[in-house]
């Protein structure tokens, strides 16, 4: 019998396991792979529509999809751009020619990419139902991240959905809650002024209040969870975020422009 | 900058503890706590393989795996590959490659060290507490310089929470455990508590 | 050696040596993802998967692979079942690969699947090798589920997603014990279900490793 451990075995049956690995595993990724991709977008386009308030059970994403259409916008002008090639946010957070780090950083997320993605849901005429915004912050334990859709008047919201987070369950965790989300519907996060104005409450907003529409019940036991959520949506809607984009977005629908 | 790498130490650390917070490389922990001497060794080894394969592994994500980042070579064709899905086998088999070098290397060069690591430098390789620093480090997206802090700071913790356990068992010999819980019972209700009391550090902003 | 029953392979590793309660093997991805009993069912699974193929695997090139390369052999056979769970996961049940994250890759410094490659695979052969590593895979899913059972419902109230005991929140009576959905807990159940598997199997408390000398009794020096 030959000697098993000789270097020329060694190294032959090295190669053997790793050839046939090799094939394995290549296998299984490229021919799994457009159904991954696939998941991934449906998985997107699905939480789009929750947050604009358009999901139903069972009904298929894809085509309710039809009536979205995403744009890119520049943050710092709030226009809309084409970039070519395309816009993949999560390869542009990663590449330091298409994004910066933040100085001032309320909502603990790092970097901003200078375009981001809007979302835009007509009607059956074709009339702006609602806009949809991806916005994302920091939490207790993790990032936490939402699509976040404001109505027509761009000042009231129309729903929001968190889809991933890594938050206490129970506590922080109950940013999924759709009960919760509910609460969200027919909230003011800007001011007629379009200034940001919106706090979420320790605990449940007092009765009575006279800003009741800008304020939101917070977690309980979930404090900085809560203020992550404050922050996000100051950030994202202020100057840094999406702000310049809707006071544009205001200004061409008050001059009558086909938006 | 240098708070930026501090707060991150700190983080990895207290706050994101790989063994109380994330549960990570238990089977060693939980085994080899018995004496503070014998853990201290085990915590060392795993603060030194952890500050070498994590920055390692960023290397080879940013160098070779991830998409677009074989750009360098300046072959057009392999300039969209995304290899991504060979990351696993990547580290892993990078991991096990430093730990045998490393092996090597103290048995030659440090010969001390070698005989007090032991039996624990080969064991380290199954740690998955290694393995799931490299995996944060891909899932957080770290620079190089970050890996290094995240990688160091990682070993520090989990060294930190072994001898921590370890004193408590040493000293847990001269308790009276029910019988049935004697052992490991009563070591994984000391480890529950503790990752409780870790867990007062989440949300700590650095 | 004997003739291994094959009963004994597969059902001694489910009480009478557990890999988690006896051997202290394969425990960190018993806590992180048992919170819920999907997410547990779905690690149980992959894990039998991988632990029973990597098994006979390795033992069916157990006579070939030279011995000082044996431990990256196994490890790359094992990697490479473990990100073929993991494509399939993410391309066929995409919800759960999201919840279960990193946990599927560290399937891979799973101790069990290592353990029982190096002190079953290579000595024994490639059936029976399998049917050990099924055993071993179903004691470890065997205190999952128990653990992801309890957490799943004393935690939230529900079993596979369905509520059974009505939340106080929803206007039920059940007030969910917050603990039990985080991972200490886990920990306290491990213990708890040690303490019953040794009440019942004595044989299993550990001894003492040393007496404490009853206290001498000091006399009063004079």
């Amino acid at each position: 019998m030959r000697d098993k451990n000789s270097a020329a075995n060694v190294l032959r049956i090295a190669t053997v396991v790793c050839l046939v690995c090799a094939v394995i595993v290549s296998t299984a990724a490229v021919t799994l792979r457009p159904f991954q991709a696939e998941n991934r977008e449906t998985f997107r386009q699905l939480n789009v529509l929750k947050a604009a308030g358009l999901y139903m059970e069972d009904m298929d994403v894809e085509r309710a999809f039809q009536r979205v259409e995403r744009r890119v916008v520049d943050f710092d002008s709030g226009e809309y751009v084409d970039p070519p090639g395309g816009f993949d946010p999560v390869r542009a957070v990663r590449d330091p020619a298409q994004s910066n780090a933040l100085s001032g950083d309320p909502a603990g997320i790092g970097r901003r990419t200078h375009y981001g993605e809007v979302f835009l849901a007509r009607s059956e005429d074709g009339t702006l139902e609602s806009v949809i915004l991806p916005v994302h912050a920091y939490g207790l334990w993790s990032t936490m991240y939402a699509f976040l859709a404001l109505e027509a008047d761009l000042k009231t919201v129309s729903g929001i959905s968190f889809f991933e987070h890594g938050e206490t369950p129970g506590l922080g965790g109950e940013i999924e809650n759709p009960r919760w989300q509910q609460d969200w519907v027919g909230k003011q996060v800007r001011d007629p002024d379009g200034d940001v104005r919106f706090r979420v409450d320790r605990g449940a907003t007092p009765e009575g209040v006279v800003d009741a529409e800008h304020r939101i019940d917070g977690l309980s036991g979930a404090t900085i969870t809560s203020r992550g959520v404050e922050n996000m949506v100051h950030f994202w809607l202020g100057e840094q975020g999406y702000g310049p984009y809707l006071a544009r977005l205001e200004t061409r629908m008050q001059t009558g422009e086909v938006l | 900058m240098f708070e930026h790498y501090l707060s991150l130490f700190l983080r990895a650390v207290f706050v994101e503890n790989m063994a109380l917070a994330f549960f990570l490389g238990m089977c060693t922990f939980l085994a080899i706590s018995k004496k503070v001497e014998t853990a201290l060794g085990l915590g060392i080894a795993v603060v030194v393989v952890l500050t070498l394969t994590v920055p390692v592994n960023n290397f080879i994500l940013h160098n070779f795996l991830d998409e677009g980042s074989l750009a360098w070579t300046g072959i057009a064709a392999l300039e969209q590959v995304d290899l991504r899905f060979l990351g696993l086998m990547c580290y892993i088999g990078l991991i096990a490659a430093i730990v045998q070098i490393l092996e090597m290397f103290l048995d030659r060069y440090v010969p001390a060290l070698y005989n007090a690591l032991g039996i624990f430098l080969p064991l380290i390789t199954v740690n998955c507490a290694i393995l799931g620093a490299s995996l944060f480090m891909v899932e957080r997206n770290y620079q190089f310089g970050e890996s290094v802090v995240f990688g160091f700071g990682a070993g520090v913790g989990w060294a930190l929470a072994i001898v921590l356990l370890a004193a408590i068992r040493e000293k847990l010999k001269y308790s009276d455990v029910p019988e049935g819980l004697r052992g490991l019972g009563i070591v994984f209700i000391i480890t529950g508590l503790m990752s409780l009391g870790f867990m007062s550090f989440a949300g700590v902003q650095l | 050696m004997a003739q291994l029953k094959t009963r004994d392979v597969l059902l001694g590793p489910v009480f009478a040596n557990n890999p988690i309660a006896l051997q202290i093997l394969g425990i960190c991805s018993a806590l992180a993802i048992t919170t819920q009993l999907s997410t547990t069912v779905t690690m149980c699974l992959a894990v039998m998967f991988v632990l029973t193929l990597s098994n006979f695997f390795v033992s069916l090139i157990r006579n070939i692979i030279p011995s000082n390369i044996r431990i990256i052999v196994q490890m790359t056979i094992i990697t490479t079942l473990v990100i073929v769970v993991d494509q399939f996961l993410q391309a066929f049940a995409f919800q759960l690969s999201r919840e279960l994250s990193v946990f599927v890759g560290l399937i891979i410094t799973n101790c069990i699947v290592m353990g029982r490659a190096e002190a079953f695979a290579m000595q024994n052969p490639p059936l029976i090798s399998a049917i050990d590593g099924l055993g071993n895979a179903l004691g470890y899913s065997v205190v999952l589920l128990i653990v992801g059972f309890s957490r799943e419902l004393f935690g939230s109230g529900s079993i596979f997603g369905v509520q059974v005991l009505p939340l106080v929140s929803e206007g039920g009576w059940y007030q969910p014990n917050g603990l039990m959905l985080l991972p200490p807990s886990a920990f306290f159940l491990i213990g708890g279900f040690i303490w019953i598997l040794r009440s019942v199997r004595v044989e299993q408390v550990e001894k003492e490793p040393f007496e404490i000398v009853p206290n001498t009794r000091t006399s009063p020096a004079f």
